[in-house]
């Protein structure tokens, strides 16, 4: 037998994984098997699911829906960025700033995007800004924590040796917080964007003609069920992707960073 | 030279707060003229560090004076230079922006602050790892740096708190040697904490030995031997005999073996 690079070995995994899981669906749902308390009866098949896909990705709809929930997500995470940064640094470097400011953030963070469904919808003239906003919420609590967590962390002896060399506050927050929480934000940013598509169906229920979530809301109310998938599908690859693409952002513009764990 | 007199007289420092509070140093004096090298040798948890601490600005007194240069220390500035055990440069930065950090934040230009890291990078022989991160570094050449990141400064005084503690024997051996030749060219006074008997001997000009807590100095022991110095130094008679002195005030009981942990 030849032998696999490691790298090749997990690649090989990685797919079989992914097949497997296909399988198991393919399995479960032709079948119509029930596992008592889960029935997979009603479940549409990959075979199913594909037809579905193949049907949208066809129709003049997908690239309306698509445009719609991105432009919603982004808009919602660009905010929550800018505001969870901000805010966690303030408060991961004063407490003071954090007494005043934590307690109503820890009454806000475990109540879940649906929950804000009703509240947006009175708050909000429009109802896009309030699918923003429900995106926004889902993104900013992650982001938030991750950023104070990142600069709770960073060594008091950097902040000291940074003070001794002459540093002032700007010098000290420009070259020591930022890149010492840098790690963390990012993080932050890659969890806040997951989130930010995971709130996306709670979002677009609120309304609205136009959207993934809407599009796999919509199918399950007129009961296309193959849609229904294809819409979750959309979202989790939507979502992944994203996720990568901040998180291979952030690691170009920390190389130290990875330099530092290989040798630890 | 005339940069670089300490005095310090009654000091009194608290750490903690509350019922977890300790006078780590209590009725300390201790004076340095410029250009002076300084041990300050003492049991773990003495207080030497913040002894230190004090003089770099980090820790209030809340009672005493420290004066550098006849000014009163107020807060951390870069006249006087504080080198730590381990890991404290900058981890994002290259090698020669660690060692041209000083620079940066005083406002000079880029080109300017290049030249002069790394002279200063050459001092210690580093000159060839400008580009590295501090990570890619060995943990007695991360030293080094810190040591150039330090002096780029033009410190008066040179803080040092147990900067070799870390290193295996040979390297901090090395260490010394390096720190010496450096300390030959760029006279500064240096303030160097260590609780090796061995270091104190083979560094200073005199050696403070500190009580346990709250520390204050309860012997002071001025050396004589002649620079420059190496590494024979260490098996004369004279260093034993002083070495035995030193054991004696540290350990005033038989000695009980002493644990020192890796971190």
């Amino acid at each position: 037998m030849a032998t696999l690079s490691p790298r090749l070995l997990r690649g090989l995994v990685r797919g079989a994984s992914l097949a497997a899981c296909v399988l198991a669906w393919h399995w479960a749902s032709t079948r119509h098997i029930d596992f008592g308390v889960a029935s997979f009866r009603n479940v549409p098949s990959p075979q199913e699911t594909l037809q579905a896909a193949a049907r949208l990705l066809q129709s003049p709809k997908l690239g309306t829906h698509l445009s719609a929930s991105i432009g919603r997500v982004f808009a919602g995470y660009a905010v929550a960025a800018a505001l969870g940064i901000a805010l966690g640094l303030l408060i991961g470097r004063s407490r003071l700033l954090a007494a005043a400011l934590l307690p109503p953030l820890e009454v806000l963070r475990p109540i879940p995007a649906v929950a804000w469904i009703p509240l947006a919808i009175l708050m909000f003239p429009s109802s896009e800004l309030s699918m923003i906003f429900i995106t926004f919420i889902g993104a900013l609590f992650p982001i938030l924590l991750n950023t104070i967590h990142g600069v709770e962390g960073i060594d008091a002896r950097l902040v000291a040796s940074a003070r001794s060399l002459g540093g002032r506050g700007g010098a000290v927050f420009a070259n020591v917080i930022l890149p010492g929480a840098a790690p963390s934000i990012v993080t932050g940013l890659s969890i806040g964007m997951g989130t930010a598509w995971f709130c996306l169906v709670t979002a677009e229920m609120i309304s609205g003609q136009f959207g993934i979530g809407y599009y796999t809301w919509s199918s399950y109310i007129v009961q296309d069920y193959p849609d229904i998938i294809v819409g979750m599908l959309a979202i989790g690859v939507f979502g992944m992707g994203s996720s990568l693409l901040v998180r291979q952002a952030g690691n170009a513009l920390m190389p130290w960073y990875f330099i530092g764990r290989k040798t630890a | 030279m005339s940069h670089g007199a300490i005095d310090i007289s009654g000091l009194h420092i608290r750490l903690g707060e509350g019922k977890a509070a300790l006078d780590a140093v209590h009725g300390l004096s201790l004076a340095a003229s410029p250009g002076e090298f300084l041990c300050v040798l003492g049991p773990s948890g003495c207080g030497k560090s913040t002894l230190l601490g004090a003089l770099a600005g980090h820790l209030q007194p809340c009672a005493g004076k420290v004066l550098v240069d006849g000014q009163q220390v107020r807060g951390p500035h870069p006249e006087r230079g504080l080198v730590f055990q381990q890991h404290t440069l900058f981890p994002w930065k290259s090698v020669l922006e660690n060692v041209a950090f000083g620079l940066k934040v005083r406002g000079v230009p880029r080109s300017e602050r290049r030249e002069r890291a790394l002279e200063l990078l050459q001092l210690v022989g580093l000159e060839q790892h400008a580009a590295s991160y501090p990570a890619q570094l060995s943990g007695g050449m991360q030293q080094r740096v810190e040591i150039a990141r330090v002096l780029i400064n033009d410190p008066r005084v040179l803080l040092m708190d147990e900067p070799f503690a870390a290193l295996d024997a040979q390297t901090r051996l090395k260490m010394q040697q390096l720190l010496l030749d450096v300390w030959a060219r760029i006279r500064t006074t240096v303030v160097f904490i260590t609780h090796d008997i061995d270091e104190a001997l083979f560094l200073a000009d005199r050696i403070l030995v500190m009580s346990e807590r709250p520390g204050r100095i309860i012997e002071e022991i001025q050396l004589e031997f002649p620079r420059p110095r190496r590494a024979e130094l260490v098996t004369t008679l004279d260093f034993v005999r002083l070495k035995r002195r030193c054991l004696e005030l540290l350990h005033p009981q038989p000695a009980a073996p002493v644990l020192r942990y890796a971190t």
